[in-house]
């Protein structure tokens, strides 16, 4: 590299896209690059201007505009912009203007078209083929843990080690006895070096193969050999293995090829434990359902509150090993209910059976199965309709009364709107939350929903489900049929709306003003839910989580083609910042939230987050345009 | 016409007027090129001018005792600096390199020992500047410097018109009205250099010393001058000197 543009390729190698390109594409860009300078105030890009560069703003700060005129974009340092025009039709589509005195970077366009053939990332980020928020949700996928987590973190014990000359009976009492389901078959000596090694007791062994529980099947008992014979007989050739070091998902890759359940895995030449495919399959929850188990062995409220510490663990554990939020997300919520079952069970045994049938009813984010660490208690009861309040309540409160206080002290913290089984209110015969639902589908107005949309995501915990799916049914067929039901929850949803993006360590709105953080719920995910949850009602589904709502929706003609997936990509993307935030708070012994702070979101977040948002945005347009509010005309027919 | 004075303080004839004297009068063929490739006239706006950026690192300030070790250009317009067509060559000094300014330019005695002779360069050098108005900050360095090598091994000087962005600066900051009364209350004056000068307009800290890369930032902050207290209609002839 000559030396005299380090300062050009320096500072590009910094920002994305350009910080993924190879030493000799960022050589090449650093030598093309033509330079101007842009005072505060003039005009970069004009509406329809010919465009033949990619524009680096190398230092300054410049405001990209829509046609209408609103504020489209606010970049600094490292950003680019002008890469639409360019794989279009080379007109400016949106106008720049410098906001401070600005040096650009110019990329000529055969530079900008090399970067995009010759690096993914680059034409991912300049969106050449897909839009950029998908392909980072899909490499984040990628990224999973089994990528990166190696498959020694499997094993439990040392695999069972038999000579070649030991009875297929002795084999099998030893692997029996380790609770084991297979034996790896030694020979003394050493003759090929391939498959020789030292015990800790310096003999020298030869692996010469594996005996599965199913080889006893096949190989012993089928063929009718005696108890005695020797499981050197039995085995061929030594087995496929993998080293420690190699991937959890290089071992499942292993055994699909090979198509074996078993694996030796080695260190160096030493066996040191065999996996099977179940604890692959069994690794990836394996901590949260440890931990469910032991929400279920517990004896008292007071043994559940000390596990509180252990949900935060387990929630850092499967991010960190790249669990998507979906994942995060049903986990959370199955720890929330076996939570609340648990607390129920303990409340049964104290005061006895329910004297008439109940459901306890769970909803917003649990019943989502999209519970984040930082969560509140939304629940109630929905009771038979034997229930007689004079002679039953007093139970249902006592009931709903443990359950709430054991919760919060679980960390689910009291509902401050008061959704709980204590309210009486939300504490009724399933005859009454049948009327509930019929008065806001058939009479709604968007104050009346405000505070009751939380319950149109509902779902069993514990006991009479079929209580919850009739209601359920209910909203699913009557929601659709109710335009001005679906107005009045569209309105409702559109009163969170996302900021624009981020400019250096602020969060910048809409209207050009700069906050110092922003809450990623209720800018972000809430109103996403919000607007899906609408689409939902709409097209009749009966489906309580998002993606799963995405899907019935993508089943209709309700949103134009494409639009589903750029949902999906961007609730994905909003609710994995928020996660990935909270597990940072946590790290660093802060109480989670739900705020970000610019300074600690990476420049691919940025951008990322900056197309969630704009998907956002533009869902909530067509919603309104959507589901209009009836005419009155309309209304009173 | 005060800095045409300056540049040709006797019998001034004007810089189109001396190119085309010297274009006939010149034994080298390189420098008869040179020269007939004409320069501006005074009136051409500067937005209209096609540039370049030219920068000499030297073993030190007087060219009758020290030497060029680099020498950067890098063409340009008001609108686009081109980096593609930049040029940089380091050559053998006639006199001994000092260690110090080894380290100032960040170029080794290996370098320099590969190196050739200026003369090598000069068709491409004087390539690169044909047609082109040079820009330099501080003229009292490229002009001398590249006059006096030149007259070494042609046996015939060069002369051309500069925009010297250091004396744009000193026009604002070393002999306005503000500066004589900054001076009168005995601040001490505002630096002129070229890193300096450059945060003055927000452009940012390049790394100085190296020939190409300080043509580079004297280019942008030409273009930032000229943005700032120029229009692109004003006649290159108020600029150079």
């Amino acid at each position: 590299m000559d030396v005299e543009l380090l300062e050009i390729r320096q500072h590009m190698a910094q920002f994305p896209p350009f910080d993924s390109l190879s030493d000799d594409l960022l050589d090449e860009v650093a030598g093309q690059v033509e330079v101007g300078y842009y005072k505060a105030g003039t005009d970069i890009l004009t509406l329809d201007q010919e465009v033949h560069d990619l524009c680096y703003i190398r230092s300054g700060a410049v405001e990209v505009y829509r046609r209408n005129g609103d504020l489209y974009n606010r970049l600094g340092e490292g950003d680019i912009f002008g890469q639409f025009s360019l794989l279009r039709n080379h007109r400016a589509r949106f106008p720049a203007a410098a906001l401070e005195d600005t040096l650009i970077y110019f990329i000529p366009e055969p530079v900008f078209r090399r970067l995009c053939e010759s690096d993914v990332h680059f034409a991912d980020f300049v969106e050449l083929g897909r839009p950029r928020l998908e392909a980072a949700v899909e490499d984040q996928k990628k990224a999973n843990d089994m990528m990166i987590t190696r498959v020694r973190k499997l094993l439990t014990r040392y695999p069972v080690m038999v000579e070649a000359t030991t009875t297929v009976q002795e084999t099998a009492r030893q692997i029996s006895e380790a609770q084991a389901s297979a034996a790896l078959v030694l020979d003394a000596g050493g003759e090929n070096p391939r498959y020789s090694f030292t015990d800790s007791e310096e003999r020298l062994w030869q692996m010469c193969g594996i005996l599965t529980d199913s080889d006893f099947r096949t190989r012993v008992v089928a063929e009718g050999l005696p108890p005695d014979t020797p499981v050197g007989r039995l085995v061929g050739k030594p087995p496929i293995t993998i080293q420690s070091d190699e991937s959890v998902h290089e071992a499942m890759l292993t055994m699909l090829r090979n198509n074996i359940h078993h694996l030796p895995v080695l260190h160096r030449r030493r066996p040191v434990g065999i996996v099977h495919l179940s604890d692959i399959i069994r690794y990836e929850t394996h901590s949260s359902l440890y931990l469910v188990s032991n929400i279920y062995n517990q004896a008292s409220p007071a043994g559940l509150a000390k596990l509180a510490p252990d949900v935060r663990a387990a929630f850092v554990r499967m991010v960190e090993e790249g669990a998507n939020s979906q994942m995060v997300g049903s986990a959370l919520s199955t720890i929330g209910r076996s939570f609340t079952r648990r607390l129920l069970e303990l409340a049964e045994q104290e005061l006895g059976p329910p004297p008439v049938p109940y459901c306890f009813m769970v909803n917003g984010s649990m019943a989502r199965n999209e519970q984040s660490i930082v969560t509140d208690q939304d629940n109630a009861l929905v009771l038979s309709d034997d229930f007689d309040p004079e002679r039953h309540d007093a139970y249902f409160l006592a009931l709903a009364q443990r359950v709430s206080d054991g919760l919060h002290a679980c960390g689910y913290t009291y509902c401050k709107g008061e959704v709980m089984a204590t309210n009486p209110k939300w504490r009724q015969p399933l005859a009454v939350w049948r009327g509930y639902f019929r008065d806001w589908i058939e009479d709604p107005t968007p104050e009346r929903l405000l505070h009751s949309s939380i319950f149109f995501d509902l779902d069993s915990a514990y006991g009479e489900e079929a209580y919850v799916e009739q209601l359920q049914d209910q909203v699913a067929r009557q929601a659709a049929k109710s335009p001005l039901f679906l107005a009045a929850m569209a309105r409702n949803a559109l009163n969170r709306t996302p900021p624009l993006g981020f400019f250096r360590t602020f969060v910048m709105e809409k209207n050009g003003k700069q906050n110092n953080s922003i809450n990623l719920k209720r800018r972000g995910t809430a109103p996403m839910v919000d607007l899906i949850r609408v689409h939902a009602l709409a097209c009749g589904s009966s489906a309580q989580n998002s993606f799963d709502r995405l899907d019935d929706i993508g089943n209709t003609q309700l949103l134009a083609p494409g639009v589903g997936e750029k949902l999906r990509y961007a609730l994905e993307f909003l609710a994995m910042s928020r996660i990935r935030h909270q597990m940072i708070d946590i790290q660093q012994e802060r109480e989670p939230d739900n705020n970000i702070e610019p300074e600690n979101v990476s420049d691919n977040e940025r951008h990322n987050l900056k197309d969630a948002f704009q998907a956002l945005s533009n869902a909530q347009k067509f919603l309104k345009y959507r589901y209009p509010l009836p005419s009155r005309s309309a209304r009173s027919r | 016409m005060r800095t045409l004075r300056q540049a040709s303080p006797r019998d001034a004839p004007s810089w189109p007027e001396y190119f085309e004297q010297r274009a006939a009068a010149c034994r080298s063929p390189l420098l008869s090129r040179y020269f007939s490739s004409g320069t501006a006239a005074p009136t051409t706006p500067v937005g209209d001018v096609e540039m370049v950026a030219l920068d000499l690192e030297t073993t030190g300030l007087d060219p009758r005792r020290h030497a060029v070790v680099s020498v950067g250009a890098v063409p340009f317009t008001l609108d686009r600096i081109r980096l593609a067509e930049r040029c940089y060559w380091v050559v053998q000094p006639t006199r001994p390199l000092s260690s110090k300014s080894v380290t100032l330019h960040r170029i080794t005695h290996s370098e320099i020992a590969e190196a050739p002779d200026l003369e090598r360069i000069l068709p491409e050098l004087f390539e690169v500047m044909a047609g082109r108005l040079v820009v330099v900050h501080f003229r009292h360095i490229e002009r001398p410097f590249l006059d006096g090598a030149v007259k070494e091994r042609l046996g015939e000087g060069i002369r051309f018109p500069v925009i010297d962005t250091m004396s744009l600066e000193a026009r604002r900051h070393r002999l306005s009205l503000w500066a004589r009364f900054r001076r009168w209350l005995r601040r001490p004056p505002v630096s002129i250099r070229l890193h300096d000068s450059r945060l003055r307009y927000g452009l940012p800290a390049y790394q100085g010393h190296h020939a190409l890369l300080d043509a580079l930032a004297t280019a942008e902050l030409l273009q930032a001058q000229i943005a700032t207290h120029y229009r692109l209609e004003t006649p290159v002839g108020e600029l150079w000197s």
